[in-house]
């Protein structure tokens, strides 16, 4: 049975998105591959698989819901279970008449339609999940822990939003192709960071997110091999992953790049992400994922921390702010400029953000660690009292709540022996 | 006589499964390694990552392509393995082997398993 499943996971996606080409509604689409899905699962078992999967369940599908459209109207039986079963040559046929780049613009369509402007962020990230990868709303609601209701409330929302969205059908031309491909990819990105973004006990529940991001965004470039920037996407997200299992210690506290065990990190995924950063960098089109990839590339490279090449970050991170100006990557780019220049030119280069990010747990904590580095013990205090505040998750506070026991400890130990003078 | 078996399936259902279910897989194919091993049988075995990684050099014109060499006339013939600092390095190889072996492409995949084997000679 493992085999129907991965078989039917992986046909998702074009199927689903062929069967919304031709009913332009999206919960008929999903209907007519669960239906297709239900006989695959009868007759697979007993006749083996066939030889295109995918043009199966998409020839199935779409004759089970114009099926059910008579049935309804007609009220006209159900042809017999022989008929629809033995589709050899009809699924040669279909197979035939999709090509390849039909499936692509297909499945790049429900991708987009999955996030559509129209709606908010965790909405689309839901729709995705469900309708694209086939998540079970429990599971997608596990991952977001919020309660199964709650989650099945929103997809149903987002779909209802989508039916009265304007949708285009038609083939995309370059441009609306170029555009789709990068709202996709934004969105990708998101499910991603969903994932990433989680720490402590919840970290396991949602990690899960992290993989079907990358399963997303391999899909994505297998359908358009020539996009740097899609590369640049994949490169990214499998560096990070690649981390993951040193990004936490037992008790699900966050260990900082430079004290995580680098024996733990994915040798598979490194090898992958390099392979693609290096495939990207050959088109000579600069874009803000292949940048990020690069900057997470240069980090993995580092066989210790002390062999990262910051210099080479803090240009990364320079181009990076010319393409995409905001605050957060100059946040970014002082940690970088810290390592090279010194904690007193990065202090420079973020204390003009502080109107924009004085929201910002990250601003809050690297402000503290470099005023903790330049001596300034009761600055640093307040500033990691200010990231306590804004911290997101258990782990982040505890974090620099580690920090600040540490300045602590320092201040005892100044008052027996006075080493430092702290202004 | 050496025979190369070339294991074909679709990378949409293989990138689906789980890391259970590969780990599973390979567990399974470990016994069969295993067996082979043990009978002297077994070469240089690898599994390639996946597709979306490979870069294609066209030799006759120097012509370098995203993605694998999936141009059905011609077939895979053999393979390298050999350790390089990354793809530039990896074409700099290739174009080495093209100047000696005109016709046809060369596909550079990055090598995501590598078990060398034993008992071939």
């Amino acid at each position: 049975m493992v085999w129907i499943n991965a078989a039917l996971t992986a046909a998702r996606p074009q199927a689903i998105g062929a069967l919304l080409r031709y009913f332009r509604d999206l919960d008929t689409a999903e209907e007519a591959f669960q239906d297709a899905c239900l006989r695959a699962l009868k007759t697979w078992p007993k006749n083996g698989p066939p030889r295109d999967p995918t043009a199966w369940l998409i020839f199935v599908g779409r004759n089970a819901a114009i099926d059910s459209v008579r049935k309804r109207s007609k009220q006209e039986p159900l042809p017999a279970e022989e008929l629809v079963s033995d589709l050899n040559d009809a699924e040669s046929d279909l197979a035939e008449r999709l090509d390849g780049s039909d499936y692509r613009d297909d499945v790049l369509r429900l991708l987009f339609i999955c996030c559509h402007p129209e709606l908010p962020q965790t909405q689309q990230i839901a729709l995705a999940l469900r309708i694209v990868s086939g998540l079970s709303v429990k599971q997608i609601a596990r991952a977001f822990l919020v309660g199964e209701s709650a989650m099945e409330q929103r997809i149903t929302r987002a779909k209802a939003r989508i039916a009265q969205a304007d949708v285009p059908f038609e083939t995309p031309g370059a441009p609306e192709r170029a555009e789709r491909l990068a709202a996709v990819a934004a969105m990708i990105y998101l499910v991603f960071n969903e994932g990433y973004s989680a720490s402590g006990d919840s970290a396991p529940m949602r990690a899960p997110l992290c993989d079907e991001a990358i399963r997303l965004a391999r899909l994505l470039l297998r359908l358009f091999q020539t996009e740097p920037e899609i590369m640049g996407l994949t490169a990214l997200l499998l560096l990070q992953h690649s981390r993951t299992p040193a990004r936490f210690d037992a008790d699900g506290a966050v260990v900082l790049l430079e004290d995580q065990d680098r024996g733990l990190w994915n040798r598979k995924l490194i090898a992958e992400g390099l392979a693609l950063i290096d495939k990207a960098i050959r088109h000579r089109q600069r874009g803000p994922y292949q940048i990020q990839a690069a900057i997470a590339a240069l980090h993995v490279r580092a066989a210790r921390p002390e062999d990262t090449d910051w210099a080479q970050i803090d240009l990364l991170y320079a181009a990076l702010e010319e393409l995409q100006p905001s605050p957060v990557v100059t946040l970014n780019r002082a940690v970088a400029v810290a390592k090279v220049l010194g904690p007193a030119a990065a202090l420079e280069m973020i204390e003009p953000l502080a109107p924009r990010l004085s929201g910002y747990f990250h601003f809050f904590g690297v402000r503290g660690a470099l005023l903790m580095q330049l001596g300034r013990a009761d600055e640093a205090r307040e500033a990691f009292g200010q990231a306590i505040a804004k911290a997101n998750t258990a782990a982040e506070a505890a974090h620099i709540r580690m920090h600040l026991d540490r300045l602590m400890k320092d201040s005892d130990a100044a008052k027996t022996t006075p080493v430092k003078s702290v202004v | 006589m050496l025979y190369a078996i070339l294991c074909y399936n679709s990378e949409d259902v293989v990138c689906s499964w789980t890391k259970e279910e590969d780990d599973a897989v390979m567990a399974k194919l470990d016994v069969v390694h295993q067996k082979l091993l043990k009978e002297k049988r077994l070469g240089p075995s690898l599994r390639l990552l996946p597709t979306t990684a490979a870069t294609t050099l066209v030799k006759n014109q120097d012509l370098v392509i995203d993605g694998p060499y999936a141009e059905t006339k011609e077939q895979l013939l053999g393979f390298y393995v050999v350790d390089v600092e990354g793809l530039e390095a990896g074409l700099e190889v290739a174009r080495d082997l093209a100047r000696a072996n005109p016709g046809g492409a060369y596909e550079l995949r990055p090598i995501s398993l590598f078990l060398p084997g034993s008992g071939v000679t």
